[in-house]
This record gives structure tokens, sequence and C-alpha cells, in this order.
């Protein structure tokens, strides 16, 4: 199938974003990509377990972690994930316009993950808990600042694919660009989750 | 649009080098930078010879040593030998899988930049206030102690250019895997080709770990992180364990692909099919494989205590296995073939021994009770320039003449190559051979001089002219590049005439769209079986019609020139007060180059079928 074709939901291939040469690079080489990103976090975690009691004199996680605004903000990621999965449910059925809802509300509640973390460094920092207090402080705000660069970056590159293809519409040179988005977002949840579970629940009970 | 057969001027030509996505000028721009690079690497060993030729020579200053021996191992690692193979891999895999370019044009292109300006930023430092002064393993306890701005550049320079070769890495396993030729299935890819593919996945997860201990070392040094204090609870070992887990996979990312040349060079000089063709696959995915248990054979004497140990020599054992099958799946090509010692022949007729001199000592290191005496010693440097050296220059060496003619369209010369080859192997051996008894005898690595009387000025007299030998022979290779490019004739499809695989099977150099028409593969060396049945091409596998190309652009240039700006502007922000402000500029504009990346339809254009046809009959009557 050619790129630029004007499509139908009739003609609208079943997997828009394996449909052409260009979209099947796209989409192996992403999850080649990812499977590097999966070897960076994993050294990150590694650093992080073997850091996490070298307090230094200054806080521990058990002091810090509060559960609630941590609980909120890994919510608010899990549910962004799924409304990706809606988006991506209307990109297969080439309905532009509920795609395009459903990434608006992934990219909120995104957006709503990061104000939340903002907001969560900057009280560890008013605490006493800077980047340079312990190994285990830098740690953390290495592991946990670099997801959260990867979900800003998300933000950005969601958001600039929705403004250029917004009165275009669907084709299959933009489908792949639209789902290998989406892959990235699934892959900086899973690592949130392995976050949420290593640093934050594990902190908080030893 | 299209470029075909146009006269240009000196400017045209720079701009088209700096915007191309074509994969077979990339690689002539791996080649020229990654020389340059060798070069320097080149001047850099010769400095540390000559200061080491006498004792208590006071040729260069200890801490001036330190700089240049730092320098020396980092930039032959990471600024030569890796984009030489790049080189290779670029001008070589498309055209062999039988594609017309890489899976991702503009990314191979913004690859290549990213090397080049990571190599550069880590240059600069000569000229910035001192060069890194830690090794070119940089471990902590040394560098963070180091008082100038060198390991900010060697930090920062590699995370510049480690990127690089990452996207390097994806490209080619995507290019492998989706954009072969019909009929070119996993087996019947040529041994290069799997030596690349292999090579890609070590790159893909070797790389981060790398990526990972760098930003850390750039968070200790520059944003006041403790990774590595151990006075605010860091840990030194931290750095080691990330730094071989990347390490010790990146000795086999640059000699897998040496294996891969080599292969390429006895089948067709043997004029046999390769020996055990399946086993030399396995061979290489085992190797690939065992490659990442390693590790710890690096840090034997940091006390990680004897089981740890003995696992990890136990392990580093094994690794001989693949590689002695490879070693006798060689031999046996070679046996009953019908030899010809052309340039590249000897090249991979002397890589046996040197090579398995290497591996011999390689395995001496792995029992880890021997390794505390050879631990820190010139055993050690021997060992390891017997496998990087004979493995991988001799390769790098040997492929630059086998495809000289395919990316330049112009033989290397003969004899000169062989003077070249000649005074190479020689000095190589004269160079290297000695210092394992100049180890054996307790000298210590990285020393900046010795004392005399302790029986080692002898060995390292002989070492520094055996220096000397490898410096004449690249002076020799040098002339030839340049005699070639002179006066060298045009050279057909397939001018060692004993070709097996399809990127003889075209013009030399390729025509741009590499293939106009994808060939059709009927099985293992596609273009020897076309001839052994008379045919002078090969079996098309569609019609002659219009050809897709992708756009040149210049964004890969201004990303990475971005990345630039910004490592400079961050290792200079605690001194003055540009330093934030540039560094973040840099960083825009790399993020706006890739805004417009992403906004910018790139659909390619494609070359007419008439157009084509012209260049096709032109290319055939030269």
């Amino acid at each position: 199938m050619h790129v630029e074709e004007k499509l139908t939901p009739e003609t609208f291939p079943a997997e828009p974003e394996k449909a052409t040469l260009e979209g099947k690079n796209k989409f192996l080489g992403f999850w080649f990509f990812l499977g590097g990103e999966t070897v960076l976090f994993a050294s990150l975690f590694a650093t992080y377990l073997a850091l996490k009691d070298s307090v230094a004199g200054g806080p521990s996680g058990k002091e810090l972690f509060q559960m609630p605004i941590v609980f909120l903000a890994t919510m608010l990621l899990l549910t962004s994930s799924l409304t990706s999965v809606y988006a991506m449910h209307h990109m297969r059925n080439f309905d532009f316009k509920k795609m395009q809802l459903w990434l608006g509300i992934t990219v909120l509640l995104g957006a709503a993950f990061l104000a939340l973390e903002i907001y969560e460094f900057t009280e560890y920092v008013h605490e006493g808990f800077k980047f340079s207090t312990s190994a285990f402080s830098s740690a953390f705000y290495t592991l946990v600042g670099t997801h959260g660069v990867h979900v800003a970056f998300g933000l950005l590159w969601i958001l600039t694919l929705m403004i250029r293809n917004a009165k275009r519409g669907l084709n299959l040179y933009n489908a792949p660009k639209f789902y290998v988005a989406s892959l990235y977002w699934h892959f900086i949840d899973v690592v949130w989750v392995f976050i949420f579970t290593v640093v934050y629940l594990m902190g908080m009970v030893g | 649009m299209s470029t075909l057969a146009r006269k240009q001027g000196v400017g045209a030509v720079i701009w088209d080098y700096l915007t191309t996505v074509d994969h077979k000028k990339i690689a002539i721009l791996y080649l020229i930078a990654g020389g340059f690079f060798f070069l320097l690497g080149g001047l850099e060993a010769m400095i540390i010879r000559i200061q080491l030729a006498v004792p208590n020579n006071d040729f260069i200053s200890a801490g001036f040593y330190n700089e240049v021996l730092t320098m020396h191992g980092t930039t032959m690692i990471f600024l030569a030998a890796m984009p030489l193979v790049f080189a290779m891999m670029n001008a070589v895999v498309p055209i062999q899988i039988g594609a017309r370019d890489v899976a991702f044009p503009f990314l191979n292109s913004l690859g290549f930049w990213l090397f080049f300006f990571g190599g550069v930023f880590l240059n600069l430092s000569w000229f910035l206030g001192g060069a890194p002064d830690a090794g070119w393993t940089s471990y902590a306890s040394l560098s963070l102690a180091s008082p100038t701005h060198g390991i900010d550049f060697y930090v920062l320079g590699l995370q510049i250019s480690g990127l690089g070769t990452l996207i390097g890495g994806i490209n080619f396993l995507v290019t492998i895997i989706n954009m072969r030729a019909p009929g070119m299935t996993y087996m019947r890819m040529p041994m290069f080709t799997w030596a690349t593919f292999v090579t890609s996945a070590l790159i893909l997860f070797a790389f981060p770990p790398l990526t990972v201990a760098l930003i850390f070392m750039m968070m200790d040094r520059l944003f006041g992180g403790n990774f590595f204090d151990p006075a605010l609870g860091g840990n030194t070992i931290i750095w080691e364990h990330l730094f071989w887990i990347f390490g010790h996979p990146e000795v086999y990312i640059l000699v897998l692909p040496a294996f891969g040349i080599f292969s390429e060079i006895f089948a067709t000089f043997s004029r046999k099919r390769l020996f055990g063709y399946s086993s030399m696959v396995f061979a290489t995915v085992l190797i690939g494989f065992l490659g990442f248990m390693v590790w710890a054979h690096h840090m034997f004497t940091v006390g990680l205590g004897p089981i740890a140990n003995a696992i990890f020599a136990v392990a580093t054992m094994a690794i001989a296995v693949p590689t002695g099958i490879k070693i006798f799946n060689w031999l046996l090509t070679m046996w009953g073939g019908s030899i010809r010692f052309t340039t590249p022949m000897m090249y991979a007729v002397a890589f046996i021994p040197s090579f398995v001199i290497g591996g011999v000592t390689g395995v001496m290191n792995a029992a880890a009770a021997a390794d505390y005496q050879y631990h820190d010693s010139y055993f050690v440097v021997a060992h390891f320039h017997y496998v990087i050296v004979g493995g991988v220059v001799f390769a790098l060496l040997a492929g630059a003449h086998y495809w000289w003619p395919k990316m330049f369209g112009k033989m290397l010369d003969e004899k000169l190559g062989k003077v070249t080859f000649w005074l190479f192997f020689i000095g190589f051996h004269l160079t290297f051979f000695i210092q394992h008894f100049l180890g054996l005898m307790g000298m210590p690595r990285r020393v900046f001089t010795f004392l005399p009387g302790q029986g080692l000025e002898t060995g390292n007299l002989i070492s520094t002219i055996g220096a000397f030998f490898m410096a004449a022979g690249t002076i020799v290779l040098l002339a030839n590049v340049v005699i070639t490019t002179v006066k060298g004739k045009r050279v057909g499809n397939d001018p060692w005439e004993d070709g097996r695989t399809l990127e003889w099977a075209v013009s030399s150099p390729a025509p741009e769209y590499n293939f106009a028409q994808t060939p059709l593969v009927r099985g293992l060396d596609a273009y020897w079986i076309e001839k052994m049945e008379g045919k002078k091409g090969l079996t098309p596998a569609e019609p002659l019609g219009d050809i897709h190309m992708p756009n040149p652009t210049i964004l890969p240039f201004v990303m990475s020139l971005g990345l630039f700006i910004s490592a400079l502007g961050f290792l200079f922000h605690n001194d003055y007060g540009w330093g934030l402000p540039v560094g973040i500029i840099g960083l825009l504009i790399t993020l706006v180059a890739m805004f417009f990346r992403s906004i910018i339809d790139d659909h390619g254009f494609h070359i007419p079928k008439e157009e084509v046809m012209e260049a096709e009959k032109k290319g055939a009557g030269a």
C-alpha cells in the first residue's frame, strides 16, 4: 500500500502501523530501542538497590515517602496507559476524532502525573533531601528523574503528533508514528510500575 | 531530484556529504573520520613507545604521559576501531543482503554525526585545559580525583558518540531483519552480515550500561552527585561493574565483525565455500551470548570472592570453544582450496596465529588465581593488543584493501599493500610479543618510566623499534591511498574475479540505488552461484521500475551539533556564567531539530525508470 493513499474506514488496513515497509521498520526498530531502554533502566535500578541504604546521615526513604501522593501518581499514569490503548483502538478503526480525544486525555493524565512528581521533588528538597545529600539521594533522583524526563518527552512527542496531524487526519504515513508513541507511553508506564514497587513500596517497608 | 552522474563543485560536494543519507557515502565518512582518529591514536602510541624506549626517559612528563595513554586507548577503541567497523558495515551489508539502503537512512546519518561530534569534543580537551588522564577505563577512584576537565570531556564526548553507536546498532538490526532481498534467508546471509547482525544486538544491550555509567560520572563530577564518593555512601565498584558490563561485550562488538571480514576473505581467496557455514553462524551467536556473562574477569582482584571469580573464570574459558570452532573452520576453508595470496588474504593468514596467541593468553588470564600475577602488568597489555591489533586492526586493514575497489572504484596497489602488510605484521609482533615477558618480569602497566638494571631495557627498546615498523607500514598505506586516488584505474564489478557475495555483482562503486532490480537470491554465495551457471548478472526478482530514494537532510548534523554545544556549556557551567545558558541552548537546538524532523513529511523521491536504465548502460560500458 502506498503511504499517501486516501483511505476510508473500509480500506484502512487492520494493522495500519505495519502496512508499509517504513511502518514495519519503525515498529521493529522501536521495539529494539525499548530493549535498549530496558537495559538502561535495569542499570539504574541495580545501582539504586546497591545505594538505597547509603543515606549518609540524610533522610531515608522510609522517612520521606508518602503513600497518598505516590499512589495517586501511580493511578494517573496507569489510567493514561489505558486511555492510550483506547486511542490506538480508534486509530485501527480509522476514527481520527476519537483517537485524538483519547490521546488528549492521555496527555492530560500524563501532565498531572508529572506535576505531582515535580511537587513531590520540591517537597523533598524542602525537607533537606537534595540531589547531593547522599548516595541514596543521587540514585533516587537519577532513577525517578530519568523516568520523569521520559514522561516529559513523551508528552511533547504525543502533543506534537496530535497538533501536526490535527487537520489532515490519519494515513499510513502517520499511523506508525502514533503507534510507536503509544508503545513508548506503555513502556514508561511499565517502568513506573517497577519504580512504585522497588522504590516506594520496598522503601516504605524496609 | 536525482543526483546521478552530475559534475559538482567543492562546496556542493561538501554539502552533499553533510546531508547525505546514502549508506555508501556514510561509509566513506566513517572511513575518513575513523582513519583520522586511527592516525591520531597511532601518534599517541608512538609518544608512549618513545617515552618507554629507554629507562628514566624524560621525553614527556608523567602527567602528560597519563593523558596520552588515556587518549590512546579511548581514541583507538571508540573513535578508530568502532567507526572503521561501521565503515565496513555501511559499505557492504546493505548490498550483501540485496537491499537498496538501510532501514533508517536518516538515523544512519545521525549515528555518524553523533560519533563525529563526540570524537571532536573528546579531543577538544587537548586545547581546553588538559585531556582525561585516568586510563581508558576511567575507574571512578582515579577519575573523581582528576583535577582538570579532562574526565568531563571523556564523559560527555563518549556519551554523545555512544548514542551514535547505539542508533547505528538498531539500524543494522532492523535492516538485516526487514530489508533482505527475496530468497535471502537467514542461513543464506554472508558471514559478514551475520557478524554485523550479532554485533548490532551486542551494541543494543551493551551500550546502555555505559550510558548509565557515564551519566553517574557526569552527575558526580559536574552536578554534585555521590554515586562513587564513599564519604557520602557511594561505591566506586559500581563504575567498574557498569563499565565492564559494557566493556567486555565491546571487545566482541569489535572482533565479531573482524571474524566476519576474514570469513569473506578466506572463502573468496581460497575459491571455496566457507567451511562449516552453519557452525560459524552458531559460533558467532554463542560468542555474542557468552560475551555478556564474563565481565567480572576484568575484576578478579577487586575481591568479589572465590565463587564469583570461579564462575566468571569458567564462563570466560568457555568462549575459547566457539572461537576454536571458527579457527578450525577457517583453516579447513583454506584446506584444498586454490589459494591466492592477495593483500587481504595475507592479513587473513597472518591473523590466525596472531589471534590464537591472544586467545591463549586470554585463557591464561581467565584462570583467576593466576590472574593475580598478570593483573595490571604488561602481560595484559600484550594480551589485549594481540586480540585487538592481531584481530581487529588486521581485519580492518584487510577489509579496507578488500572492499576499497567497491567503495571507491579503484584497486589499491597490491605491491604497496604487501609492503604495508609485512611492515605492519613484523612491527606488530616485535612490539607486543616481548611485552608478555616484560609483564611476567614485573613491569606494571600504565607507568610512565622504568628504572635501569631491572632487566627491562632490551625488551622495551625492541618494543619501541617494532612500533616504528608499524608506523612505517601505516605511512606506506597512506601513500598507497594517495597514489591509487590519483593514478588508479577504474575497475569493473568484480575486481578480485572471485567475488562470491552480492556486492561484487554491482558496479564499483555501486550506483546510489545499489540494484536496478532487486535480485532473487538462490543460495549461499548468491553471485558465485550465478557465475557458476555462466550468467553475467543476478536473477532479478522484480521488473525494472521507478526507484524510491530517501531525501538528503541537514537535520542529523544540526541535532549532533546541538548536543556538542550543549556538552560544552554544561562542562563549564561551574566555572563560567555562560555555561548553563549555552548548555540549555544546545539542548534546545537538538530538540527543535527533532521537532522539525517530526513535523516535516519526508516521503523521499523517485528515480525514474529511464534514468536507471541509462545509468545501468553507462555502468556496464565502463
